[in-house]
C-alpha cells in the first residue's frame, strides 16, 4: 500500500510537470500579448518594452519556463499581472468556494444519477425506464449555461425558493450544484443502468435469488456494490469535467470561486493566474483519480493495490 | 429406499416456453416426473434438451421475461409451485428446495465474504440470531469438509479454488436442510479429481440428511456414479426413464443407445484409436520441444520490481512425430495450454522449439512466420474463437490471405474443398458463425486450421465444449484427417477418456512439468506416477455396476505455481521404466 502510494505520487508529479509544460507552451504561443493588456492602448512602445523586460517576457521560452518552474517548487505561483497580488493568495482565498461547489455537485450527480440508473435497470423495458433514459439524455445534452439560467428563472425568479446568486448559505449552494450535477447525473444514470443490467444477469444474482433472498437484499447487497465499481472509477475522471464546468457555472451564479478567477484572467491574458488555476485543476484531477483507485479495493476485495 | 417411497416432488405435464424473435417455442414439453424422499434422480441430456430449464422452472427462476411455464403443475408436498406468487415462492427457495449451479467461479458474489453469503440465507429463512446463524454457517462448512471453517468465513470467493467454491455452494444449499436439492451440472467446471471428491461429498451428505437430489448432467459417467433413477431428455421431451442399471444395461430408446455409445470410455469406445507404432525418432519429428520454460513475472514494490514469478512451464521436453497424436493431459493450471501457446508462438518462452528441423528462436520475424504455417491451432470455445462479424468462408480463407497464398479465385476453391472435407457444404461459406451449431463451428475451426496444410495441429481442449454425440463425430473427423493428410496432433485435454480414445502417446503434466510420458497403453494400463493413477481413477465410469465405493480423498489443494524470486521449483528427473515409458522419480 505504501509502496503503491509512493509510486502513484511520483507519477502524479510527472503528470503535473507535463501539464505545466504544455500549458506554459500554449500560453507562450498565444497571439494575444499580455503586455499590451497591462500597458493599455495609449502606452508608448518604450513603456511596453519596459514592462516586457520587467516581467521577463522578453526572454526565450526555455528560460521563462525554467524560472517559473524553480519558483513553483518553492510553492510560488508568481504574481498576477493585473491584480497586483500573489497568485497563491488569490487561489487559496477562492478555493474553498469552488471545493464546496464541487462537493455539492458530486452529491447531486451521484444522488440523482445513481438512483435514476438503478431504478431504470430494475424496471428495465418499462415506461419508467424509458422516461428516465430520455431525462438523462436531456441532462447530458443540455448546455450548462442554459440549465443554469433556466433553474435561476424558475426557482429563483419565479418561485423565489433560492437566491439568484452569491455565496454564503446552503440555499446559495443548491442551484449551482444542481446545474453542475445535472450534466454528470445524465452520464451516471446511463452508466449505472448498463452496469446494473449487466450485474443483474450474473450468476451470483441468480444464486442470491435461489437462496430465497428478498428483492431489496438482492439489489442493494448483491448487485449494487458490483455495479458501482465502474462508476467510482468515473468520479476521478469527472473532476476534470467539473473544472471546465465551474468556469461557466460560477460566472452564471456569481460564485466567488477559482472558476470566476480563471474567467477574468483569461479575458485579460493574466498568464500567472491561468497557469495557477490550470495546475490546481490538474492537481485536483490527479488527486480525484488517486482517491477513486484507493476506494475501489474497499468495495471489491479482488482489487489489490500494487 | 423403502418399498413404497414417499413422493416429495411431483411434476405433471410441465411445459416451458421461451419467447424469441420468431414467436414462442417450447423448450420443455409435457414433462412428468416424480421424486421420492431420499432419492437421486438424474436428468441427463445434451445441450438444448431442456434439462436446465426444467430445474429453473421448479425454482421459478426462469429467465424473465422471455421464459414462462406455459402449462403443468409442480407439486412440492401439497403446494403447487407453478402458481405460487413471488413472495411465497421466496420462502420455499433456499429453505425447502435449494440449488447449486455449474459455475462455482461466478456463482458466488465476489464482493461479499463467504460468511456473509452463508449467513444471509440462514437469516432469511430462520429467526436465528446473527451469532447462531454464524455457528450454523460454520457447521455447514465443516459438513462439506472445509478445513479451518471459522477462518474461512472472512475470506472472499476469489481466495478459494473452484472446488472449494463449489463446496461453499453446497454448504450454502444444505445449511437449511432442504427437502430437495437441485444440482445443475455441479461438477462440469471442475477438474476431474475435484469432481470425484465433490460427487462423493454430495452422496455422503444425501445419505446423512435424506435429501432428495435432482442431478442435472450431460455426463453419463456421473449418472452411473450417482443416480438411483435416470431421465433422458432430448429437445425438451423425456425420451426414456428408468432405474439406472436398466438404462445402462437395456436402453429402450434409440437415442439413449446412441448417447451411451458416444460416451468415450477408457479401454473401450467405438472410435478408439488402434494401438499403432509411430516412429518417434528425433530427426523425423514435426515438432521437437526441448527444455521449454514459460514464466510470467509478477511485479510489486515502489519501482515495480519482479517479486514473484509464475512458473507455468518448467523444463518440458517432448517430440511429435508425423501422423501421430500426442496428448498432453493434466488439470487446470498444470501448464498444458501454456505449452501449446509457446509452440504456436503466442507467449514468450525460453528453451528450444524446433519445427520441421528449424529452431524458432534463431529465426527472424519473417522466417518464423513461414515456419509457423506448419503449426496451427484449434481452440476450446467454438463460439468465442470465430469473429462474429466475418463470414465463415472468409475466416477459413484468412490464413491463406495472411501468408499470401493463392489468388482470390483459387482461395475460394480451396476453402470450398475444405468445407466439403470437414463435413460442411460449400454454400455455407457465405454464412456467419452464429448461424451454426457448436459442432459445426468447431468444424469451421478445423477447416481454418487445415487451410495452410500444417504438419502439426494443436487442439487445445477442442472437443471439451461439445456434446458427447457431437464430440464423437468431431473426434472421428480429426482421425480421418490424420489418415488422409498425415498431420500430427498435439491434443490437449483434461478428459482422460477422450485422451485414451484418440492418442498414440500421452504426456501427463503437473505443476508445469511432465510427470509421466509414454505410449497410450503404457500410461493407461500401467500408470506409474501416483498423479497419473489419481487422474485415471477419478474419471467416473459410465457403468453403474462398477460404481466406486470410495474415492481416495486429497485433502490439500494443489500447490501454486507462483513462487517468490529465487525459489525455483525442483526439477523432476524422468526415468525410463522400459520401452520409452518415462516416469518422474518420486521426490
Amino acid at each position: 500500500m505504501i509502496a503503491y502510494l509512493g509510486r502513484r505520487l511520483i507519477q502524479s508529479l510527472l503528470i503535473l510537470l507535463g501539464v505545466s509544460l504544455i500549458t506554459f507552451a500554449l500560453l507562450y504561443l498565444l497571439p494575444a500579448d499580455p503586455v499590451r493588456q497591462i500597458a493599455g492602448r495609449s502606452a508608448t512602445p518604450q513603456t511596453v518594452e519596459n514592462i516586457r523586460q520587467q516581467l521577463g517576457l522578453d526572454q526565450p521560452f526555455v528560460v521563462q519556463y525554467w524560472h517559473y518552474l524553480t519558483r513553483l517548487v518553492s510553492g510560488d505561483l508568481g504574481r498576477s499581472y493585473i491584480q497586483r497580488s500573489e497568485v497563491t493568495e488569490l487561489i487559496v482565498s477562492r478555493l474553498p468556494a469552488s471545493l464546496l461547489l464541487m462537493v455539492g455537485a458530486i452529491l447531486c450527480e451521484l444522488l440523482i444519477g445513481l438512483s435514476m440508473g438503478l431504478i431504470a435497470a430494475v424496471k428495465r423495458g418499462t415506461a419508467t425506464d424509458q422516461t428516465l433514459m430520455v431525462a438523462s439524455f436531456v441532462g447530458v445534452s443540455a448546455p450548462q449555461f442554459v440549465v443554469g439560467l433556466l433553474l435561476l428563472y424558475v426557482f429563483a425568479v419565479r418561485l423565489s425558493w433560492f437566491p439568484i446568486g452569491g455565496y454564503g448559505t446552503w440555499r446559495h449552494l443548491v442551484l449551482p450544484s444542481l446545474t453542475m450535477g445535472i450534466l454528470g447525473a445524465g452520464w451516471y444514470a446511463r452508466m449505472m443502468r448498463s452496469s446494473m443490467i449487466d450485474v443483474l444477469r450474473q450468476d451470483y444474482v441468480r444464486t442470491a435469488r435461489a437462496k430465497g433472498l428478498a428483492r431489496g437484499a438482492i439489489i442493494f447487497r448483491h448487485a449494487l456494490p458490483n455495479a458501482i465499481l465502474p462508476v467510482i472509477a468515473m468520479i476521478g475522471i469527472d473532476i476534470g469535467i467539473f473544472m471546465g464546468g465551474i468556469v461557466v457555472v460560477e460566472s452564471v451564479f456569481g460564485w466567488p470561486g477559482i472558476g470566476q478567477l480563471a474567467w477574468q484572467a483569461i479575458q485579460r491574458v493574466d498568464i500567472p493566474i491561468i497557469m495557477g488555476v490550470t495546475l490546481v485543476s490538474a492537481f485536483a484531477i490527479v488527486l480525484g483519480n488517486l482517491l477513486a483507485d484507493i476506494i475501489a479495493p474497499f468495495i471489491d476485495p479482488r482489487i489489490k493495490l500494487r | 429406499m423403502n418399498s413404497a417411497p414417499k413422493t416429495i416432488l411431483d411434476i405433471a405435464n410441465l411445459s416451458v416456453s421461451v419467447r424469441g424473435e420468431d414467436g414462442e417455442r417450447e423448450v420443455v414439453s409435457n414433462l412428468s416426473l416424480t421424486l421420492a424422499r431420499g432419492e437421486t434422480l438424474c436428468i441427463a441430456g445434451e445441450s438444448g434438451s431442456g434439462k436446465s430449464m426444467t430445474a429453473l422452472a421448479i425454482m421459478q427462476l426462469l429467465p424473465q421475461p422471455a421464459a414462462r411455464i406455459s402449462s403443468g403443475k409442480i407439486r412440492l408436498g401439497d403446494t403447487d409451485l407453478a402458481d405460487l406468487d413471488e413472495r411465497r415462492m421466496r420462502r420455499i427457495r433456499g429453505d425447502r428446495i435449494a440449488m447449486i449451479f455449474q459455475e462455482p467461479m461466478t456463482s458466488l458474489n465476489p464482493v461479499l465474504s463467504i460468511g456473509r453469503q452463508l449467513t444471509e440465507s440462514i437469516e432469511a429463512h430462520t429467526s436465528l440470531s446473527p451469532a447462531e446463524a454464524r455457528q450454523r454457517a460454520i457447521e455447514a462448512l465443516k459438513a462439506v469438509r472445509i478445513s479451518e471453517a471459522e477462518s474461512r468465513l472472512i475470506q472472499f470467493p476469489h481466495e478459494l479454488s473452484g472446488g472449494m467454491r463449489q463446496r461453499v455452494m453446497i454448504a450454502m444449499a444444505l445449511a437449511l436442510e432442504p427437502d430437495v436439492l437441485i444440482a445443475d451440472e455441479p461438477t462440469t467446471a471442475l477438474d476431474v479429481t475435484v469432481q470425484g471428491e465433490v460427487l462423493e461429498l454430495l452422496r455422503d451428505l444425501q445419505r446423512q440428511h435424506g435429501t432428495s437430489v435432482i442431478l442435472i448432467t450431460h455426463d453419463m459417467g456421473v449418472v452411473a456414479e450417482m443416480a438411483d433413477r435416470v431421465i433422458i431428455m432430448r429437445h425438451g421431451r423425456m425420451v426414456e426413464e428408468g432405474k439406472t442399471p436398466d438404462i445402462f444395461a437395456r436402453p429402450q430408446a434409440d437415442y439413449t443407445r446412441e448417447l451411451l455409445a458416444a460416451v468415450p470410455r477408457i479401454g473401450s469406445g467405438v472410435g478408439r484409436q488402434k494401438s499403432r507404432h509411430v516412429e518417434t525418432a528425433t530427426p523425423a519429428s514435426v515438432a521437437l520441444v526441448k527444455d521449454l520454460h514459460v514464466r510470467f513475472d509478477l511485479r510489486g514494490g515502489v519501482f515495480g520490481r519482479v517479486t514473484r514469478r509464475v512458473h507455468a512451464v518448467e523444463g518440458v521436453s517432448f517430440s511429435v512425430a508425423p501422423n501421430e497424436t500426442l496428448a498432453l493431459v493434466g488439470e487446470s493450471g498444470c501448464g498444458k495450454s501454456t505449452t501449446a501457446k509457446a509452440l504456436a508462438g503466442l507467449v514468450p518462452y525460453s528453451g528450444d522449439i524446433i519445427v520441421g528441423g528449424r529452431n524458432l528462436s534463431g529465426l527472424g520475424r519473417d522466417e518464423r512466420k513461414a515456419v509457423r504455417r506448419d503449426v496451427q491451432m484449434i481452440f476450446q470455445d467454438p463460439f468465442a474463437s470465430l469473429d462474429p462479424r466475418m463470414r465463415v468462408g472468409d475466416l477459413v480463407a484468412e490464413p491463406l490471405v495472411i501468408h499470401g497464398i493463392a489468388s482470390r479465385e483459387e482461395r475460394s476453391q480451396r476453402v470450398a474443398a475444405l468445407f466439403e472435407r470437414v463435413g460442411l457444404s460449400a454454400d455455407q461459406m457465405e454464412l456467419y458463425p452464429h448461424e451454426f451449431s457448436g459442432g459445426q463451428r468447431q468444424r469451421v475451426c478445423i477447416a481454418r486450421a487445415l487451410a495452410l496444410r500444417p504438419k502439426l495441429i494443436i487442439a487445445d481442449e477442442s472437443v471439451s465444449a461439445l456434446d458427447v454425440s457431437v464430440q464423437a463425430r468431431v473426434l472421428d473427423l480429426l482421425k480421418e484427417l490424420q489418415r488422409e493428410f498425415g498431420v500430427a496432433y498435439l491434443f490437449i485435454s483434461h478428459d482422460m477418456a477422450v485422451v485414451e480414445n484418440i492418442s498414440d502417446r500421452v504426456a501427463v503434466m503437473y505443476l508445469g512439468q511432465i510427470v509421466e510420458m509414454g505410449t497410450r497403453d503404457q500410461v493407461f494400463s500401467n500408470p506409474r506416477h501416483p498423479y497419473t493413477r489419481r487422474l485415471i481413477e477419478a474419471v467416473p465410469v459410465p457403468d453403474p455396476a462398477r460404481r466406486r465405493s470410495r474415492f481416495a480423498r486429497l485433502d490439500q489443494e494443489i500447490p501454486s505455481a507462483t513462487r517468490r524470486i529465487g525459489e525455483a521449483p525442483l526439477k523432476l528427473a524422468l526415468q525410463d521404466v522400459g520401452n520409452g515409458h518415462l516416469v518422474a522419480a518420486d521426490r
